[in-house]
């Protein structure tokens, strides 16, 4: 039975594991089965409330407990932290979710825990409750375990059965920065379950092509997180990681974090105001990019463009370092290049292709297919712009990008990549003694 | 100006397509039965809607358009806009002005019509992912769930089918309190009901709550406990109310545990 004290557990919990950023429901789509309690939908997945914060509340996301016996510097929870710890019974925890999910609240559960005595410990204790929903309560809704850094190949590969996704944490893209925050990791311990998960996706994908039979294994893949702005990486280093990770078969989305000052007497941390969310947006949209808009990464970032620019997003920045690559001709050009007209997205991109079939396309249509003509127009041509004398072309080619950039910034846009640009700069001048 | 007026269903709209053909013109507007006409409108004709026209026209369609369109005229009158009517009308008529074996104009966004249709769709199907994100259900004595809405547009229908897929071991009724009628599955199939005295109604058409007597012992444990869960997930340094008004308008937020 359900006390008042599993409320005060339930908050402790909740507030542990807020700062994980991944939150989906996608990648599944299982139908609902006799005498079991629930479905997934696929597509984008269904986001059940938002928070104050504007995130979506999918699932429920819960620790087990929030012990740890790390101390990774930009975490809440580690070990020399002074905060209220809790554990949830087993049965509370499959009761809560149960009942939650009957009411339509969330669409399953994302469980994750501090690493008590040892990984294998936990992770057979996270794999335990998968199990005992799936197979006790019936639960046939979406499950997102947490791999424990280090756990076992056996575990994982249990887990991997009732799963329908499962995460371990990059945090820190650069390994000598990640080993100075968190002197007990490093990136084989994460590599090396996201290589068996792998593995026992594919393996799983070969077995089925056989006996079709075969339960999944972790069918809507793998995610991991970034945390931004806690070190001194670029977007550059951070963009790279996540291109490598995507190049892996079995990887579906990469989160970035901005961090968010939780531990404001390490020093070997920087000290936000707050926490880096222009650029955690810039590098969301890179994503973006790189997953639904045919970009590679060193399009995005170079050498000389390291960082992100906070002010514009980054397909206009590109678009204003490549003016060779426009105007670009609605009405004859590919798909793959209106694609990359800032102002125009997938959905239009889609709609203008399919149209152009029929009639010439106008800048009239555009704009009532929803093409952000505020930016779209210096870029493309659809021939009734270019005629006359009278109303002369003003496109990135005539005004040049460097006069064209300030027309598409907005005043509030500056101020707040300014201010955030402010906060990063204090923390390259942060005392290093003590 | 020639105006068409109708019942104001859809197979209202069949109807005067049927007979804007066998009249030999095209109306520019249709205006439902005793809705006030608009200015210079020199001739009005009433459309008697037949069940014989409508699946001979309906039938037709079938033949020139795809699935998916059929689907997307049909859910898209499920929006009860009235700004529909015409844009739909005009979109079925030009269905039929085609050429047999041209390519359907469905997929021809620079349309006015089709992309008016197509938006008013697109409403509609985000309007139906709106009930699956926020019906909140309570739980009643007997074992039923309960959850109330009033959304924008009629899009009960297009949701049942999922809860019944999701939901099929416990027995729910969804109700939706601007329109008076629900869905109720019994754990074997899905009824349509609507109550005939409303004093006697178990619950609260405002809020959506379970009066007190039905409402089952455990479920304001739970409802506390989802609360409890909302605000603890919720990160202060990040606090963005805009986005939260976004995807969460304040027109669901009556029937929804946590903001009630």
């Amino acid at each position: 039975m359900l006390t008042e004290k599993t409320l005060e557990k339930l908050r402790i919990l909740a507030e542990s594991a807020k700062y994980d950023v991944s939150c989906s429901s996608s990648g599944t789509v299982r139908g609902g089965k006799q005498g079991m309690v629930g479905n997934t939908v696929g597509g984008v997945g269904i986001c059940h409330s938002f928070a104050d914060d504007g995130r979506c509340i999918s699932l429920l996301k819960v620790m087990l407990t929030n012990f740890c016996m790390y101390d990774c510097a930009y975490c809440i929870n580690r070990r020399s932290n002074d905060i209220k710890r809790a554990t949830l019974a087993v049965h509370e925890l499959e009761e809560i979710v149960m009942e939650f999910y009957r009411r339509n609240y969330i669409e399953g559960l994302f469980l994750s825990s501090g690493v008590v005595r040892n990984p294998d410990y936990t992770m057979e204790r996270l794999v335990a409750i998968a199990k005992d929903l799936r197979t006790v309560h019936r639960f046939n809704g979406y499950i997102h375990l947490k791999s424990i850094p280090g756990a076992s190949r056996e575990l994982l590969s249990e887990a991997g059965r009732y799963a329908d996704r499962m995460s371990v944490n990059i945090e820190i893209p650069n390994e000598t920065s990640l080993k100075m925050l968190a002197p007990e990791k490093d990136h084989q311990s994460v590599f090396t379950p996201m290589r068996f998960i792998q593995q026992g996706v594919l393996e799983n994908k070969e077995d089925r092509k056989h006996l079709r039979h075969v339960p999944r294994f972790v069918p809507a893949g793998q995610s991991t997180q970034m945390i931004v702005g806690a070190t001194a990486e670029t977007d550059r280093d951070i963009l790279h990681m996540s291109s490598a990770m995507y190049n892996q078969p079995t990887m579906r989305r990469v989160y970035y974090s901005g961090y968010v000052s939780v531990n404001t007497y390490d020093p070997r941390l920087p000290v936000l105001k707050q926490p880096p969310l222009v650029r955690e947006n810039r590098l969301y949209q890179a994503d973006w990019l790189m997953r639904f808009y045919q970009f590679k990464v060193e399009e995005i970032v170079d050498e000389a463009n390291a960082n992100l620019d906070l002010e514009v997003d980054p397909k206009l920045a590109w678009a204003l370092r490549h003016p060779e690559q426009f105007p670009v001709d609605i009405n004859r050009d590919d798909y793959e290049k209106i694609l990359r007209v800032p102002g125009i997205g997938v959905k239009s991109a889609l709609l203008i292709v399919n149209s152009r079939r029929f009639n010439r396309i106008t800048s009239y249509h555009l704009k009532k297919m929803g093409v952000v003509m505020k930016k779209a127009k210096y870029f493309i041509t659809c021939h009734e712009l270019t005629d006359g004398y009278a109303n002369p072309i003003v496109g990135i080619n005539e005004l040049h990008p460097e006069r064209l950039k300030p027309l598409l910034v907005s005043k509030a846009q500056q101020k707040k990549a300014a201010a955030e640009l402010q906060l990063t700069l204090n923390f390259e001048e942060e005392p290093k003694e003590e | 100006m020639l105006v068409y007026t109708f019942d104001k269903t859809l197979d209202g709209i069949l109807s005067a397509v049927f007979d804007a053909y066998s009249l030999h013109q095209c109306p520019d507007a249709l205006v439902g039965k005793g809705e006030p006409l608009p200015l210079f409108c020199e001739e009005v004709h009433e459309v008697v809607t037949s069940d014989d026209r409508v699946q001979r026209v309906w039938a037709g369609l079938e033949k020139r358009v795809s699935k998916e369109a059929m689907r997307l005229l049909a859910v898209s009158y499920l929006s009860e806009l009235s700004e529909l009517d015409t844009p739909l009308f005009h979109y079925i008529y030009k269905v039929f002005q085609q050429a047999e074996g041209a390519r359907s104009i469905e997929r021809n966004f620079s349309d006015p019509d089709v992309l008016a249709v197509t938006n008013i769709f697109r409403k509609v199907m985000h309007e139906r992912l709106r009930m699956m994100q926020f019906v909140r259900f309570q739980k009643a004595k007997d074992g039923t769930y309960l959850g109330v809405v009033s959304p924008d547009h009629d899009v009960l229908p297009l949701v049942v089918h999922h809860f019944q897929d999701r939901f099929g071991t416990q027995p729910w009724l969804i109700y939706d309190a601007k329109r008076r009628y629900g869905f109720y599955y019994d754990q074997q199939e899905v009824t349509r009901i609507t109550f005939q005295e409303e004093e006697t109604l178990p619950f609260d058409l405002e809020n959506g709550k379970l009066n007190e007597e039905v409402l089952s012992e455990d479920d304001k444990l739970f409802q506390e406990l989802w609360r409890t869960y909302f605000k603890a997930i919720c990160i202060k340094e990040r606090m963005n109310p805009k986005k939260q008004l976004n995807d969460m308008p304040r027109r669901y937020w009556k029937y929804m545990t946590e903001k009630q």
